[in-house]
C-alpha cells in the first residue's frame, strides 16, 4: 500500500486486451452476478498484461465491462496495488508498519534507497527497480518483512538486502 | 492443548487434497450431506458452540447466521470469507491458507450448506499472491473430487467458491467495505443498518466470516459443540485460538492455544515466544492489533487472552495480534507509527476520520520531533474524543484513536519529556536532541 491515494492517472498508448486476456476475462465474468463485480479481477488482468494501468488501459477495462470510465478511474485510484504509472522490473515493497518498525525497517528502507540511488516511489534509470514503502504485509513474525513483486523476503537485514539487490541487478 | 487449527501445518504436502483426505478431511461434509442433517441443525450446533468471530469483533457466528431472513424473496444468499488480513501485527490467516487450504474450504462448504449459500467467495488481500494461488489449486482439487460444484457428493447441495483478490486497502477488511469492494466499487463502508445478513452484497442477504472462524466451524461439525466449549477459559470464551505475537520477543510467530491463554505465558512461555529479546523489560503490549489500546507492563499480569479477558483490561483481543514493545522503544514514536497507518488508510467518507487521522499524525510527528507544545498533548486527547463514539460510518475511527489515546493516558511522562526536553525519555535517542 503506497500512500498516493487519489492520484491522477497518466496517459499511455491505446490499448486492446489481447485474445488470451479476453479469454481470462470471459471466465472471470462467469463467476459474478454483475459485470461490475468483475472490476477488481479484470484490473488485475490489465496490470498483468501491461505491467501498469494507464488511462487508456482503464478505458479498455471500462469498455469490456460496460462501465463508465469515470467509475473505473475512481476505483483504480482507491486501491494502492494498481500501478498508475510504469514501475521497474523489480518492485521493492518495504514494510514500515509497527512490528517491522520495531525491528529496524526504516534503516532497511534507507539502505535500499541509498544503494539504488532513488527515493520512495522512484524508479532507477535502467528501469530495473522501483522502491515503495508498504503497510503491514502480514509478515510481522519475520520482521522486517519486504516483498519483491509477488514474493516475500523475510526476515531481512542489511546483509540479506545487499545480497538480494546484487542478485537482482545481475539478472538480465 | 492438542493442536486443532494448526494440526496439519508442517506436515508433508499439507496443502494437497490427498493428504487432507488421508487425515480424515471432508468427513464432516460427507456426514452432513449424506446423513440428512439439516442446515438448521448445522446452525444450531455452531450457535451452541458459541464460535465467536475471529476477525476482530468476537460476534457469535451462529447467531449472525440466524439473522438471515427466512424468506429471501427469491434472492440468493452469499458467503464471503474475509481473508483481507491487514491489521498490523496479524498474520494467522496467511498461515492457515498457505498451509492447509482444504481446512478453510471444508469450513466454507459447511457454512454455505448451513446458510443455504450457492456462491461463496474468498476475499483475499492482494499481497497474498501465494495464498491465492494455493487456494485456487486446492479449490480445483475439491471440484475434481466432487466436494465443490453441482450436486456435491450426489446430494442436492451445490456450491461454487471463487477467490477474489483485493488490491491494497485496509478498509476492505471491514465487512461492508469488503462488500462494496466485491461489487466492483471503492471499498467504502456502508451505513448500518441494514446489516449485511439482511441486505449485503448485490442487495442480497450476505454473511461475512473470518478465515479462522470458518476453520473453527469445520471442527465444531467434526467434533461437536460440547467438545469446542470445553476448550478455553469458559463457555463465552471457548475453542482453539491462534495468537500472533511479534515485536521485541525472542520467538515471534503464530501459536495455537486454548482461548484464554494468559498473556504472560504467551510472551514468556517456553513453548511460545520465550521472553524478551536481550532480556529487556516490557514497556507496553498491544494485545489485539493496531486498533487495540496499549497495555502497560503492569496490566499484562493476569490477563487471559480472550474476548472478555482483554476487554476487562480496557482493551480488546481484536485479531489476536500481540505486539510486544520493550523499554527502549519511545512510546511517542510507536504512536506516531501507528497513526501514520490510520491516516493513510482512512477511506475518507466521514469528516472526523478523514480530517482527524492525519491531524493526529501531524501532532504526533511534531511532538516526536521535539517541536511540540504542552497543549499538543491535550490536543491529542481532544481530537480523539471528537472522532469516536459513533461519529462515523464505521469503527475505523475508534480504532485509529486507540494508539494515541491509550499512550497519552498511560505514558504521559514520555510525551511531556519530548515537549520539555526535546528528546526521547528512553532508548538511543534519549541522549541527543531530536530536533533538527
Ligand atoms: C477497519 C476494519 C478492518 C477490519 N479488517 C478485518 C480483516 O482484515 N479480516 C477480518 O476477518 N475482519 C476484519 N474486520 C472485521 C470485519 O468487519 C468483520 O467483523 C469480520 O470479518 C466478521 O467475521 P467474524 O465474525 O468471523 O470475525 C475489520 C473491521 C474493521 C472495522
Ligand atoms: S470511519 Fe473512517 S474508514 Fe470508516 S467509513 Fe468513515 S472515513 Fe471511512
Ligand atoms: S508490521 Fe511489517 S509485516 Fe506486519
Amino acid at each position: 500500500m503506497s500512500h498516493t491515494r487519489y492520484r491522477v492517472m497518466e496517459a499511455g498508448e491505446a490499448r486492446r486486451f489481447p485474445p488470451e486476456a479476453m479469454a481470462r476475462i470471459e471466465k472471470i465474468l462467469t463467476r459474478y452476478p454483475t459485470k461490475q463485480a468483475a472490476l477488481l479481477p479484470v484490473l488485475w488482468v490489465a496490470q498483468e498484461t501491461w505491467g501498469w494501468i494507464s488511462k487508456e488501459a482503464g478505458e479498455e477495462v471500462a469498455r469490456v465491462l460496460d462501465l463508465p470510465p469515470s467509475h473505473v478511474d475512481g476505483v483504480l485510484t482507491f486501491y494502492t496495488m494498481y500501478n498508475l504509472r510504469p514501475v521497474g522490473k523489480h518492485l521493492l515493497q518495504v514494510c514500515t508498519s509497527i512490528s517491522c518498525h520495531l525491528n529496524g525497517a526504516e534503516s532497511l528502507l534507507e539502505r535500499c534507497g541509498k544503494r539504488l540511488g532513488i527515493g520512495l516511489e522512484e524508479t532507477t534509470a535502467d528501469g530495473k527497480f522501483t522502491l515503495v514503502e508498504v503497510e503491514c504485509i502480514a509478515g510481522c513474525d519475520r520482521a522486517p518483512s519486504m516483498m519483491v513483486n509477488d514474493q516475500y523476503f523475510e526476515p531481512m537485514d542489511a546483509g540479506k538486502l545487499d545480497a538480494l539487490l546484487d542478485r537482482l541487478s545481475r539478472e538480465a | 492443548m492438542e493442536k486443532v487449527l494448526t494440526a496439519r501445518i508442517g506436515k508433508k504436502d499439507s496443502r494437497s487434497i490427498d493428504t487432507y483426505l488421508a487425515d480424515g478431511g471432508y468427513t464432516g461434509v460427507k456426514r452432513v450431506l449424506t446423513s440428512g442433517m439439516t442446515p438448521e441443525q448445522v446452525i444450531e450446533e455452531v450457535k451452541k458452540a458459541n464460535v465467536r468471530g475471529r476477525g476482530g469483533a468476537g460476534f457469535s457466528a451462529g447467531v449472525k447466521w440466524g439473522f438471515l431472513p427466512k424468506d429471501t424473496k427469491g434472492k440468493p444468499i452469499y458467503l464471503f470469507c474475509n481473508a483481507d488480513e491487514s491489521e498490523p501485527g496479524t498474520f494467522k490467516d496467511r498461515l492457515l491458507m498457505e498451509n492447509d487450504p482444504h481446512q478453510l474450504i471444508e469450513g466454507m462448504i459447511l457454512a454455505s450448506y448451513a446458510i443455504r449459500c450457492r456462491n461463496a467467495y474468498i476475499y483475499i488481500r492482494g499481497e497474498f499472491y501465494d495464498g491465492a494461488r494455493i487456494l485456487e489449486r486446492a479449490i480445483g482439487e475439491a471440484y475434481a473430487k466432487g466436494y465443490l460444484g453441482e450436486k456435491i457428493l450426489g446430494s442436492r447441495f451445490s456450491l461454487d467458491i471463487t477467490v477474489h483478490r483485493g488490491a491494497g486497502a485496509y478498509i476492505c477488511g471491514e465487512e461492508t467495505g469488503l462488500i462494496e469492494s466485491i461489487e466492483g466499487k471503492r471499498g467504502q463502508p456502508r451505513i448500518k443498518p441494514p446489516f449485511p445478513a439482511v441486505s449485503g452484497a448485490f442487495a442480497a442477504p450476505t454473511i461475512v466470516n473470518n478465515v479462522e472462524t470458518l476453520c473453527c466451524v469445520k471442527h465444531v461439525i467434526d467434533r461437536g459443540a460440547e467438545w469446542f466449549l470445553k476448550i478455553g477459559r469458559n463457555e463465552k470464551n471457548a475453542g482453539p485460538k491462534l495468537f500472533c505475537i511479534s515485536g521485541h520477543v525472542n520467538r515471534p510467530g503464530v501459536y495455537e492455544a486454548a482461548m484464554g491463554l494468559p498473556l504472560k505465558d504467551l510472551i514468556f512461555g517456553a513453548e511460545y515466544a520465550q521472553g524478551m529479546k536481550g532480556g529487556k523489560k516490557i514497556k507496553a503490549v498491544i494485545p489485539g492489533g493496531a486498533s487495540a489500546p496499549m497495555l502497560t507492563a503492569a496490566e499484562i499480569d493476569d490477563c487471559p487472552l480472550d474476548f472478555d479477558g482483554v476487554a476487562a483490561k480496557g482493551s480488546m483481543l481484536g485479531s489476536a495480534a500481540i505486539v510486544v514493545i520493550n523499554e527502549d522503544a519511545c512510546i511517542v514514536d510507536v504512536a506516531k507509527n501507528l497513526s501514520k497507518f490510520f491516516s493513510h488508510e482512512s477511506c475518507g467518507q466521514c469528516t472526523p476520520c478523514r480530517e482527524g487521522t492525519p491531524w493526529l499524525y501531524k501532532v504526533l510527528t511534531r511532538i516526536e520531533a521535539g517541536q511540540g507544545r504542552m497543549e499538543d498533548i491535550d490536543l491529542l486527547a481532544r481530537i480523539c474524543n471528537q472522532m469516536a463514539n459513533g461519529m462515523t460510518i464505521c469503527v475505523f475511527a475508534d480504532a485509529a484513536i486507540a494508539p494515541p489515546l491509550s499512550s497519552v493516558t498511560k505514558f504521559r511522562a514520555e510525551y511531556e519529556h519530548h515537549v520539555t526536553q526535546k528528546r526521547c525519555l528512553v532508548g538511543a535517542r534519549a541522549a541527543e536532541l531530536v530536533t533538527v
